[in-house]
């Protein structure tokens, strides 16, 4: 490590500790703790949002998906970008104006059933450490490669570090972490594309032609990895509509003061995403023709080290080390992000809500989420550990294709079906849940015949992403159980519970008060 | 509708919701804005699940733009239908807040509960 690489690197985590301490000091309720007091606004939770949603596997999977795939990583792109409209159309009003800390909550609106919310603290406890432990074991290889240390001191770092950040700063503190990291990976997408365009003359046509010459026409066209519509409709299924059901993203509506404001961030996050995204593929090709298959295979199977390669190449070492300290800044917003998420599921839900029945005062509502935090945490990082020699990039996808099979189908049913009941909800977050994990477990990402996944063997699911089977699935069980189950609920109440959600949800008449 | 929805936060307790609901004006208007939002839906994700389809006929695999395939002019459209899309809420949006704000102010004017 050189002396600007630590420069950089210190920069950063210096700036998120002042922004923790700061933040800190703004942090005595369960509502500061959970959801930054709903004071953030509309641009500010734009930013958080994307930094959310812009992980590593976004920022480097991406790049160097279309590195080694060409057109087959840009569907990544595409479905990441669209899915804000699905987002900004559907869920982020109705959801700002049922919801309190967690998406349990905005459920239990309507079904004020423990069960549901068991059930949904477990979806969202699944999805939280399935993207953990990728967000975990993409930032030890990282430090690994940056610094040389061990992969197990590389994630103990990290994990102390979101920790921290979560533990005193809260939703407040994560927030900033995230803006800042969204800022400094925008500058630094915009930067590198910039450099790779100047290169290629500022002419699209010619970055293409010199790709399609020197290393193929078909990589401009899908097929190199990919091979057919179905698991490619699959793909990009889940990420259409898996954004929608991640209960991180779903968090964050609730940081701010209404309706008007959560649409307000939509607006901020889709423009972000689609100018970030659109720069990947200056990055992807840049990496491609200047770095190299070959280089970038050599150092990454899976591709996820052609942006700071490309950095390199373009800005030498300071370029390197800026980029790579946007990387970690990356990982720590999205872990950060996603341990206060599975610790609201832990403690807000389980724990206040469950087992102690909503009594809890401010005080043991604060202690107790900081619990949950370390708990969440500790978890991660142990998974994490023994996670290393994992081929991870796929865990990613299943947290979509659980948020848009187990979660989406029950907001959606929620907020504008009037039949739809607890049984229902629970069938849909169940069958959803455990339709993603079984269907991956006989999926090709742990079971190869030529020995790139887990076990060696035929699997018996050929798609990489099942959510062309479990979405359907999902929202086939919410509407079969609820028609069938409908003799056994008492519709008069059902019906009432159902016309105050509907007003609420269209109107933001009584919205759930979580601001100062 | 922020103002209104503001001061019931404070005063749950007392809103007749069944009567909101048995309005003609709200029942219009959720109609409206269903109709409206899941229609654009339905058209935008059609619109994005072709392209994974298309990708891999040759309507999208042929060069359109010198060597610029169709995919990429496919999903160059998608990008900018999203950031369209996006401003047309923006600009849709107000519309629904002022409808349902009248909607509630129906309501109070009936004298709420």
């Amino acid at each position: 490590m050189n002396l600007v690489s630590a420069g950089f690197f210190l920069g950063i985590v210096g700036l998120t500790l002042i922004v923790t301490y700061i933040a800190a000091k703004r942090t005595s309720s369960a509502s500061d703790f959970y959801t930054a007091g709903g004071g953030l606004k509309g641009w500010q939770n734009g930013f958080a949002i994307a930094g959310d949603y812009l992980s590593a596997a976004a920022f480097l999977g991406v790049s160097g998906a279309i590195a080694l795939t060409g057109f087959d990583g840009f569907f990544f792109s595409v479905g990441y970008v669209v899915a804000n409209l699905v987002l900004l159309y559907v869920i982020a009003e109705p959801m700002r104006n049922l919801g309190r800390y967690t998406l349990a909550d905005m459920l239990t609106a309507r079904f004020n059933e423990k069960r549901v919310r068991g059930v949904a603290a477990t979806s969202t406890i699944v999805i939280v450490i399935l993207y953990m432990i990728a967000q975990l074991v993409g930032a030890g290889a990282l430090i690994k490669l940056l610094f040389g240390i061990e992969y197990w001191i590389a994630v103990l770092i990290v994990g102390v570090m979101m920790t921290t950040y979560v533990l005193f700063g809260g939703m407040t503190a994560t927030s900033w972490v995230q803006i800042i990291k969204a800022g400094l990976l925008l500058f630094g997408t915009t930067m590198m594309a910039f450099l790779v365009f100047q290169k290629f003359d500022f002419n699209l046509a010619n970055m293409f032609t010199t790709i399609a010459t020197d290393h193929g026409e078909e990589y401009l066209i899908p097929g190199q990895k990919y091979t057919s519509s179905i698991d490619s409709v699959s793909m990009m299924m889940a990420l259409v509509l898996g954004t929608s059901g991640l209960p991180h993203i779903l968090m964050r509506f609730f940081t701010v003061k209404d309706a008007k404001t959560a649409r307000a961030s939509i607006n901020w996050t889709t423009w972000i995403t689609a100018i970030f995204f659109s720069l990947t593929i200056f990055l992807g090709f840049g990496a491609m023709h200047f770095v190299g298959f070959d280089k970038i295979i050599a150092e990454n199977a899976a591709g996820n080290t052609a942006a700071p390669l490309l950095a390199e190449f373009l800005g030498g070492d300071v370029m390197l080390s800026f980029i790579c300290a946007v990387a970690f800044a990356t990982i720590l917003a999205v872990v950060s992000g996603l341990v206060l998420t599975g610790a609201s599921a832990i403690s807000h839900d389980i724990y206040g809500e469950i087992l102690k029945d909503g009594k809890l005062t401010e005080k043991q509502q604060v202690l107790a989420a900081r619990t949950g935090s370390i708990s969440i945490a500790v978890i991660s990082i142990i998974l994490a550990l023994f996670a290393q020699s994992l081929n991870v990039s796929f865990l990613v996808s299943f947290a979509f294709c659980i948020g848009a099979s187990a979660n989406l189908p029950v907001i959606i049913y929620t907020i504008y079906w009037k039949k739809f009941n607890s049984n229902g909800a629970i069938a849909a977050m169940v069958t959803g849940l455990v339709s993603c994990l079984v269907l991956g477990a006989m999926g090709p990402n742990i079971w190869s015949t030529t020995g790139k996944a887990i076990f060696i063997g035929e699997p018996l699911v050929n798609l990489a992403v099942p959510a062309i089977i479990t979405i359907p699935l999902g929202f086939f069980a919410g509407w079969i159980v609820s028609i069938m189950t409908a003799s056994k609920i008492d519709q008069q109440a059902a019906e009432a519970t159902y016309k105050e959600i509907r007003v609420k949800a269209h109107t933001g008449v009584s919205v759930q008060d979580v601001s100062h | 509708m922020s103002s209104l929805g503001e001061k019931h936060s404070k005063n749950q307790h007392t809103i007749d919701y069944d009567k909101i609901d048995r309005m003609d004006s709200f029942n219009t208007f959720v109609k409206k804005k269903n109709t409206l939002l899941f229609t654009i839906t339905a058209c935008f994700l059609t619109f994005y699940i072709l392209l994974p389809i298309l990708a891999f006929t040759s309507v999208l695999q042929q060069k359109w733009i010198g060597d610029i395939t169709g995919v990429w002019v496919y999903s160059a459209a998608l990008f900018i239908m999203t950031v369209v899309l996006a401003m047309v809420y923006s600009k849709i949006a107000p519309k629904l807040d002022a409808q349902a704000a009248a909607v509630l102010a129906e309501y109070e004017k009936d004298g709420g509960k």
